[in-house]
């Protein structure tokens, strides 16, 4: 298998950074090859890095020209980019709790005609779903999932929104979504969450990573409202897993 | 301690510093100065880390009061007249305001951001090594919001140092120098020459988070949308309606429009001083000559200590220049907020 990845590109973001692009398209394969340099560089930092930024399809890599120059931190790259794949460790596993609908989740309803299908339908596809933490982006703790069931699928609103709450659980395209802080979307807003994958004050300030594994289960809105304030009050309220 | 009080401030004024490095990974934006040589001219003045938080005052006026003390302060960045009870106050150079003395800086004079260190710094609970303030996500020290008339700082009683004033290079001028890429090859040829070669102007609604760009529009290959991936400061991107959108400071760290070209590193806040409405040029160099500018701009930085001069040299030029004047050369006017020569229409 490992012998027949392409190499990936390497594309200047200006003169401090770098994107490996293992792909074009969402592809899960150039996801863990993604998050399988960034753990390399992890392992082995090469001297110059400060920062990297794994995406859906490319490891944004941020380094200091001072210390070096963009060939030499190239090669270096390509060498570890052409790795064979690791084996496949286990990822963390978070479940986390949605109140789906209602005012929590504007858009379940127009989803479900769209689909030809009810609410509850819905909530069990998109609560039934294995994802992948892809990538973490866009405001803090805003976490792109992988793995929505295919026929979730549909292009995203006309015209965002600007304004969407904390917590929204929403669908766009082919992927799926767990919001931190309010912020616009162009999404459709399922659900909320009382989790919050960033919260400053706590332990660990950001909850998901990259590659962790995460499903869904319906709460209802009184359950809602009592993680919400205890989930404010700095506990985690997702359920971590243990395989 | 002493306090410095904000007597009066325009929109888009902020404390911010070096930024909020490590945590782009999860989404956390970086901010910091949107001008750093600026920021760290400032700070070398008053003694401080180069990037050590600072004022960044937007294009609209700002004055500051010393309370229960003096205060050493320093200025730099976007030209504009200041003065402390009608005397002027240079630009790029350090000044004490005694207790109860009011610094009063006008509107820029061309370009956007002034910013003002004070001696000791800015106290506050950094968040990821930072007090930049980061309006959307709630983060900054000692507010977490742009400055507001009232809002005060606890700072170091002034240290009675003598005043400096700093040499600074000649601001470099001529068309803001790209790296094309990651995505050019999501453009043509001909839409690339269209960037390269046309006018540009920042848009008024223009932020920290981005500067728009008004010229032709520039048209994709096969579409606005690409799949997310990471954005840098000075990422050009363009989004469907062909306006290309320079990411700033407060960018998000992640964007799913092709990205054209990336400013480089040593001019950065030369685009972000350039007023709203000023014509100005891309062009395109080489990694080369894009790492090459970001190492003499990382040089630059750290020679600022050199750069400091006793502030009674100034006095010397003050003289100079008025020899000039009675000689009968046509030096009209000593701007009190550069101690530059403005020649008159």
């Amino acid at each position: 298998m490992a012998a027949t990845l392409l190499p990936p590109r390497l594309l200047p973001s200006g003169d401090s950074a770098v994107t490996v692009e293992f792909s074009r398209t969402i592809d899960d394969v150039a996801n863990q090859r993604v998050l399988a340099l960034d753990k390399a560089l992890a392992a082995s930092p090469i001297e110059g890095i400060t920062e990297t930024v794994p995406t859906y399809r490319s490891l944004l890599v941020h380094y200091d020209p001072c210390a070096i120059a963009f060939d030499a931190l190239g090669e270096k790259l390509l060498a570890l980019a052409g790795q064979p794949l690791p084996p496949v460790t286990k990822a963390r596993r978070w479940r986390i709790p949605v109140a789906y609908g209602g005012e929590h989740g504007i858009d379940l309803e127009d989803v479900a005609k769209a689909l030809n299908t009810t609410p509850d339908d819905i909530i069990a596809r998109h609560a039934g779903g294995d994802y992948k933490v892809a990538m973490i982006g866009f405001t803090p703790g805003w976490s792109y999932l992988s793995g929505l069931d295919k026929s979730l699928h549909m292009s995203r609103r006309q015209s965002p929104r600007l304004l969407t709450p904390a917590g929204t659980i929403s669908i766009g395209g082919v992927q799926a979504g767990i919001q931190c802080l309010a912020a616009p979307s162009g999404w459709h807003l399922l659900g909320r969450t009382p989790v919050r994958t960033y919260q400053l004050h706590r332990n660990p300030t950001f909850l998901t990573e990259p590659g962790d594994r995460v499903t869904f289960f319906a709460i209802d809105h009184k359950t809602f409202e009592e993680l919400d304030r205890a989930a404010e009050a700095g506990e985690i309220v997702a359920e971590q897993v243990v395989a | 301690m002493s306090r410095l009080v904000v007597a009066s401030i325009g929109p888009a004024s902020s404390v911010q510093d070096g930024g909020r490095l490590g945590a782009q990974r999860y989404g956390l934006t970086v901010s910091g100065a949107m001008d750093r040589l600026s920021l760290a001219a400032a700070n070398t003045l008053v003694g401080n880390e180069p990037f050590a938080a600072a004022i960044e005052i937007g294009p609209v006026g700002a004055s500051f009061t010393a309370r229960d003390g003096a205060v050493r302060v320093a200025i730099s960045g976007a030209p504009r007249n200041a003065d402390i009870a009608g005397s002027p106050v240079a630009m790029d150079a350090s000044v004490t305001l005694k207790d109860g003395e009011t610094l009063t800086l006008g509107f820029a004079r061309g370009g956007a951001f002034t910013y003002l260190a004070i001696e000791g710094g800015i106290k506050g609970e950094p968040v990821f090594g930072s007090l930049a303030v980061n309006a959307r996500a709630g983060l900054g020290s000692p507010y977490p919001r742009p400055l507001q008339a009232g809002d005060e700082f606890s700072v170091d009683a002034a240290s009675g140092a003598p005043e400096l004033r700093i040499e600074l290079p000649k601001p470099v001028s001529g068309p803001i120098r790209v790296l094309l890429g990651p995505q050019d090859d999501e453009f043509d040829d001909s839409n690339k020459a269209l960037f390269l070669e046309s006018e540009w102007k920042i848009s008024a609604t223009s932020d920290r988070m981005g500067y728009r760009l008004e010229g032709p529009a520039i048209k994709h290959l096969h579409g606005h949308n690409i799949v997310s991936d990471g954005t840098v400061n000075g990422s050009i991107q363009v989004p469907g309606n062909g306006a290309p959108i320079a990411l700033m400071m407060d960018r998000g760290t992640s964007g799913g429009y092709p990205k054209i070209a990336t400013v480089i590193t040593a001019d950065i806040g030369r685009l972000a001083q350039t007023s709203a409405g000023t014509a100005f040029r891309f062009k395109a160099v080489s990694m080369a000559e894009a790492q090459d500018e970001a190492r003499k701009f990382a040089q630059l930085i750290r020679s600022l200590p050199d750069r400091l001069r006793s502030s009674d040299t100034v006095a010397l030029n003050i003289e100079a220049l008025s020899d000039a004047n009675v000689a009968g050369y046509a030096v009209s006017a000593v701007d009190a907020g550069t101690w530059q020569v403005t020649a008159e229409p």
